[in-house]
């Protein structure tokens, strides 16, 4: 089956996150195909390199960029939820006047089209948050 | 509504039309995902699909008339929702339970709605190819 993933909710806040990670794996694991993973609200703060979690723990952002290099997943991040919240990529830094990027290796900005996009394209396009 | 955002949207023509729903279920100002979930219907009317949306629980709140954003700071996005008709986005649902229990009726709200039972949108909702839930 084809999925598209939608991801509502930031890392470490809501398990929304983790749990859209364990699905992805899961589901490529099986055979399944992902059209597309997006990130949308608060889920776009996934895609920040910056984050730097205690050694201990689970490192979300570069787990996601591990499974896209592996499986050439697309992970796509809303531009405009993640202009509200400071998720920008050197094309967007420069667009806005900012003096850094934070964007993680295996992501990209683009725009809700891609969401729509998955939903027409996908078999089932899975939502995780609230 | 800023519509800058939509402007690098590109027209999809692949030609499938599935039946989308988003169902708003939180007030509008205690966080962002009703103003959010607004710019994916309004992105997603570019696309030419079968739209449905359903305000339930405090989504409700959306459309209540007279909403003053002043003081909060706030944008009040409230006059967008009569914007979709414009979009071709003409399916919108009220849950009856969800307007009773706060003491509002169709009166109060910025647009016509068709006000739908629980059950009668759980029926809707299974006739959906995609349901987006913010």
């Amino acid at each position: 089956m084809k999925f598209g993933i939608l991801v509502n909710e930031g890392p470490y806040q809501h398990e929304a996150a983790d749990t859209a990670y364990h699905f992805t794996k899961a589901a490529l694991d099986k055979g399944h195909e992902i059209f597309r993973v997006f990130f949308y609200h608060d889920g776009v703060n996934n895609g920040t390199r910056l984050t730097s979690p205690p050694q201990d723990d689970r490192n979300i952002t570069t787990r996601w960029t591990a499974l896209a290099e592996e499986h050439d997943l697309d992970l796509v991040v809303c531009v405009a939820a993640a202009q509200r919240r400071g998720i920008v990529d050197a094309g967007e830094a420069k667009r806005n006047g900012k003096d850094a990027d934070n964007i993680a290796p295996g992501f990209r900005i683009s725009g809700l089209g891609q969401l729509i996009e998955a939903g027409i394209e996908a078999d089932r396009l899975m939502v995780f948050g609230d | 509504m800023s519509d800058e955002n939509f402007d690098e949207e590109e027209e999809y023509t692949g030609g499938v039309i599935k039946k989308f729903m988003y169902v708003n279920r939180r007030a509008p100002y205690g966080s962002v995902y009703a103003l959010e979930s607004l710019e994916v219907v309004l992105v997603g009317a570019a696309f030419d699909q079968d739209v449905s949306v359903v305000f339930a629980d405090d989504g409700v709140f959306q459309l209540k008339k007279g909403q003053d954003t002043s003081e909060v700071e706030m944008k009040n996005f409230s006059p967008t929702y009569r914007a979709l008709e414009m979009y071709d986005v003409e399916k919108l649902y009220v849950e009856k339970e969800s307007l009773e229990a706060r003491g509002l009726t169709e009166e109060d709200l910025v647009v016509p709605v068709e006000v739908m039972t629980n059950s009668e949108i759980g029926k809707l909702m299974e006739q959906q190819d995609v349901v987006l839930s913010f």
